[in-house]
């Protein structure tokens, strides 16, 4: 089974949102409302239990140069978020009842079946995806349409891409194509091209990398990610010192203060 | 058209592109906007001006990239009351071992047996499927703190009620070398489980993902241990054993450490303990810190040297003090945790 991967180069991105909407319709997502936001052609705002895709949109001031097609035009940054499908997955660790696994793909998959809604896992996300549906009750997020790779399909939002913006496949071949790529966009001027990718920090690489312009944050990326379970040590260890205190300062105040007869 | 010029085929679009001017005219009304909170511009009155914009130093429309925990009133609670049964338990077994009164030693064991029976309640109903519960004991993983805390819940819960389900049997019905054994094992157990299960919920929110928690993943336990110790000790004085000199000794001993927790989040200088210093969170932090630190340290410290009537009255003080400020301090922290979620600068690192 090949570990597979998504790339989302948001240079190619139209902002048409056809892999929300087939997200939504594949995996039977219920709508999230239809507010204005306000955020440009944002209304959705962010991945959670009901938006497993989500576009962003970022528009930059008029910038000589700066435009992708023309000189004098400005440019609009696109980016289509995802589940990271961390490598070192905080919602994976946190998961008291094993019901978030790593699947043969390499994704990470929450059972529906057997999640019961304690809400570790939201709180666990370095990036803030998963969310628990408080109609429902369990935590969702992006399955990496676990049902259609077993199926040797790819997943709903690649297939639905126009621009091929979504690229899947397999996860070595991709980072090549990344690289390769962000080379290309510097060749063509686009000296701000970047690869998110959370490699080299806590998370350890994703399985959802991204190619952005400029910097990551005006897209809602941390620079740095970290997988919580970096806390346990330091915190553990304040238990048992906290166990520790708590013990000897008992056994000696009983020793040392018994009661007085009266 | 100049420039444009190839473009011109491509469609009726182009007859009309957008160039640098207009946008640039935009731009100027939207800072107009956004510095006036309106444009004075004839014609325009954009609903929702001034128009937000994404950038680096504004982050992604200040949209917050973290989520807030999803857990109601009765996580707060159940800290507070998990802290305190751990705790008691710890003391009722040390004080029984050493010979104290067993009374005392009773009281205790009640104590942790109510917080036994209380702790998974408020866990499954706040559950998001309650009757799913039975999923945590599917698995054991030492790396979540979730289900290493309710696997300790699981043998505490055991222990505590089984030593003092077999203390009211003897009590009750005379001693029987079964319900000895069952009140030793018991009493082991909650021991050996009360020490993680008293302090593990500082485990529990220090290793996540939200800035304020994580920041203080290293003294989370120690500091709720602490409040858990104030608060079961409060709780045995207000039982009737305030007279017991070994409860005041643990009880000053945690308003220590809790005095030494708060000046440890008020020397700091970090933004992301910004929830703890101001706003709800804040006070409410400070409010418990104080009733669970100086407040009680104080009173204790007093009541040592001052006359009986006095020293009684005093003593009353620390514990109800010791207790409201262990309940307070565990909403604090909840909070908090909401409000430092919502902070979208926290994650991005932007100051």
């Amino acid at each position: 089974m090949t570990t597979t991967a998504f790339l989302t180069d948001s240079t190619l991105c139209i902002g048409c949102k056809a892999c929300e909407v087939a997200c939504k319709e594949w995996n039977g997502v219920a709508e999230d409302g239809l507010e204005w936001s306000g955020f440009s052609y944002d209304n959705a705002g962010a991945v959670g239990h009901s938006t497993w895709r989500h576009v962003k949109f970022v528009e930059h001031s008029p910038e000589p140069g700066f435009g992708g097609n023309a000189p004098e035009l400005s440019s609009w940054g696109f980016s289509s978020d995802v589940c990271k499908h961390c490598e070192n997955a905080g919602c994976l660790e946190a998961c008291p009842t094993g019901s978030i696994v790593r699947t043969e793909f390499g994704g990470v998959y929450i059972q529906p079946d057997i999640c019961n809604g304690c809400g570790y896992c939201v709180v666990s996300c370095p990036f803030g995806v998963v969310e628990r549906n408080p109609d429902d009750g369990r935590a969702f997020k992006c399955t990496f349409c676990y049902d259609r790779q077993k199926a040797g399909l790819v997943p709903a939002c690649a297939k639905a891409c126009p621009t091929e913006s979504i690229k899947f496949g397999g996860i070595g071949e991709l980072q090549a194509k990344a690289h390769d790529r962000v080379a290309e966009l510097e060749r063509r001027g686009m000296t701000d091209a970047v690869l998110y990718d959370a490699a080299g920090t806590g998370v350890g690489g994703t399985h959802a990398m991204f190619i952005l312009r400029g910097d990551p944050r005006s897209y809602n990326l941390p620079p740095r990610p970290e997988v919580p379970t970096v806390h346990l040590k330091k915190a553990w260890t304040s238990s048992v010192l906290a166990a520790g205190l708590l013990l000897t300062g008992s056994l000696l105040a009983f020793l040392t203060l018994p009661e007085r007869k009266t | 058209m100049g420039a444009l010029a190839p473009y011109a085929s491509c469609g009726d679009i182009w007859t009309n592109p957008p160039n640098l001017r207009r946008e640039q005219r935009l731009l100027e009304l939207r800072h107009e906007a956004e510095r006036h909170g309106r444009v004075t511009a004839g014609g325009i009155r954009p609903r929702g001006a001034p128009f937000p914009m994404a950038s680096p130093d504004t982050g992604y429309y200040g949209i917050p990239l973290l989520k807030q925990h999803p857990w109601t009133w009765e996580i707060p609670l159940y800290f507070f009351v998990g802290g305190a049964a751990g705790a008691a338990a710890v003391v009722g077994a040390i004080a029984h071992y050493t010979g104290a009164d067993p009374k005392l030693v009773r009281d205790a064991r009640w104590i942790a047996a109510a917080g036994a029976v209380i702790s998974p309640a408020l866990l499954v109903s706040d559950l998001g499927r309650p009757e799913r519960f039975l999923n945590v004991l599917r698995v054991f993983k030492l790396r979540s703190p979730m289900s290493v805390g309710v696997w300790t819940l699981l043998g505490f819960s055991g222990g505590a009620a089984a030593a003092a389900f077999a203390g009211f049997m003897r009590d009750r019905y005379g001693p029987s070398l079964p319900l000895r054994v069952l009140e030793n094992a018991g009493q082991a157990a909650s021991l050996a489980f009360g020490l993680p299960f008293s302090n593990y919920t500082g485990v529990l929110i220090g290793a996540t993902s939200i800035p304020v928690w994580n920041a203080n993943a290293g003294n989370l336990p120690l500091h709720f241990g602490a409040s858990g110790a104030s608060a079961a000790v409060g709780l045995l004085e207000l039982m009737g054993h305030h007279k017991n000199r070994a409860l005041q000794a643990i009880g000053l001993g945690a308003a220590i450490i809790e005095c030494w927790e708060g000046w440890r989040i008020e020397s700091r200088e970090l933004s992301g303990l910004d929830p703890l210093k101001h706003g709800t969170s804040g006070t409410l932090l400070r409010a418990g810190g104080a009733l669970s630190g100086p407040v009680p340290a104080v009173l204790r410290a007093l009541s040592m040297a001052t006359s009986k009537e006095r020293s009684r009255s005093l003593r009353r003080w620390a514990s109800v003090s010791a207790v409201a400020g262990s309940l307070l301090t565990r909403m604090a922290w909840l909070h908090a945790g909401h409000v430092s979620a919502r902070d979208w600068r926290q994650p991005l690192e932007i100051p």
